[in-house]
């Protein structure tokens, strides 16, 4: 158990690291691409283009919500 | 050797020699603070346990997974990687983050071991050992990420794996020579230009990836083909510049 919980712990850090907002802005974004592609609302090409589209959005509020928040 | 291959090769040097850097900055503590026998023990003991990963993953991930999974896999995470590198170079740039220093890690890492209780694994001091392993092993599975995705995408992975060899030999004949952190290393400005360059490559790959979830399996293509890395890279690189400018007006800081 003590292993899993290291190794659990070391995924979290090396996915995650110090702002959990980055990893959730990429899934969100990534998930809203497939989602357009597997229904088929978007082409492939233009999937592709959606999808950065989302990641550029994604990161931006996160780091506006940074900032609201108060960095240090 | 070609224009092309001397770029891959200064690309997966500049990248490694970053986390290089951060790594030799936690194991120099703990061998001035806990011995070096234990920092140095921690050290090879996660090189050792990089080598099985890297052989393991790179095995597991050409052989079995589908070219847009394998994409799909390592775009992300190098997106995730990239966008944190950016996250901290934009808000520094903006002077709204401390700026990153090597010597401040440092002496708070002396400050840590120092506090630490004496316990010993196989005759080495533990805190030591485990810190300089979870350090080592951690900023090196950043450097294979690096290296892979800079590798497979420029058809040459030995030679991006050279520059990432490079950079730790580097790195740790520097530390050697020097005895203390390398903080005069520009490495807030690595930091954003190496951030730029694994964004616009695990934009570009991440998104192809998604092909995956198609009938036929195939990554999806960008318009302009490879040309839009070029075209992603601008594009980062000009939002970013744009983020630094505007950020501060809205920045409700606490420093």
């Amino acid at each position: 158990m003590r292993v899993l919980r290291v190794l659990w712990e070391f995924g979290v850090d090396f996915v995650i690291g110090d702002d959990p907002k980055i990893a959730i802005a990429v899934v969100l974004s990534l998930a809203l691409a497939a989602v357009l592609l597997v229904t088929g609302v978007l082409s492939g090409p233009a999937v592709t283009v959606v999808g950065a589209a989302a990641v550029v959005v994604t990161f931006t509020v996160s780091l506006v919500v940074d900032i609201r928040g108060g960095i240090r | 050797m070609t224009a092309a291959e001397w770029g891959l090769l200064a690309s997966a040097f500049l990248a490694s020699f970053v986390e290089c850097v951060e790594a030799l900055t936690i194991v120099l503590a703990m061998g001035v603070t806990r011995g070096w026998r234990s920092a140095l023990a921690g050290t090879l003991a996660a090189l050792v346990a990089l080598a099985v990963f890297t052989t393991a993953a790179g095995y597991a991930l050409t052989s079995w997974l589908p070219t847009a999974a394998l994409q799909l896999v390592i775009g992300g995470l190098l997106l995730i990687f990239g966008l944190q590198w950016m996250r901290k170079a934009v808000l520094r740039s903006a002077g709204l983050k401390s700026e990153h220093d090597e010597q401040a890690i440092y002496e708070e890492q002396r400050a840590a071991a120092e506090g630490s209780p004496d316990s010993t694994i196989l005759g080495v001091d533990a805190f030591g050992f485990l810190v300089s392993a979870k350090s080592v092993f951690l900023e090196g599975v950043e450097v294979v990420f690096i290296v892979l995705t800079f590798g497979l995408n420029a058809g040459n992975v030995p030679l991006a794996a050279a520059g990432g060899f490079a950079a730790a030999i580097v790195v740790a004949s520097l530390g050697l020579a020097v005895h203390r952190p390398l903080a005069t290393v520009p490495e807030n400005t690595l930091k954003y230009v190496v951030g730029l360059m694994l964004v616009s490559f695990g934009t570009f790959w991440s998104m192809e990836g998604l092909g995956i979830f198609t009938d036929s399996g195939h990554s999806l293509h960008w318009p302009g083909g490879d040309w839009a890395i070029l075209a992603l890279l601008a594009f980062w690189i000009g939002w970013s510049r744009l983020l630094i400018i505007r950020l501060p007006a809205h920045a409700v800081t606490r420093r």
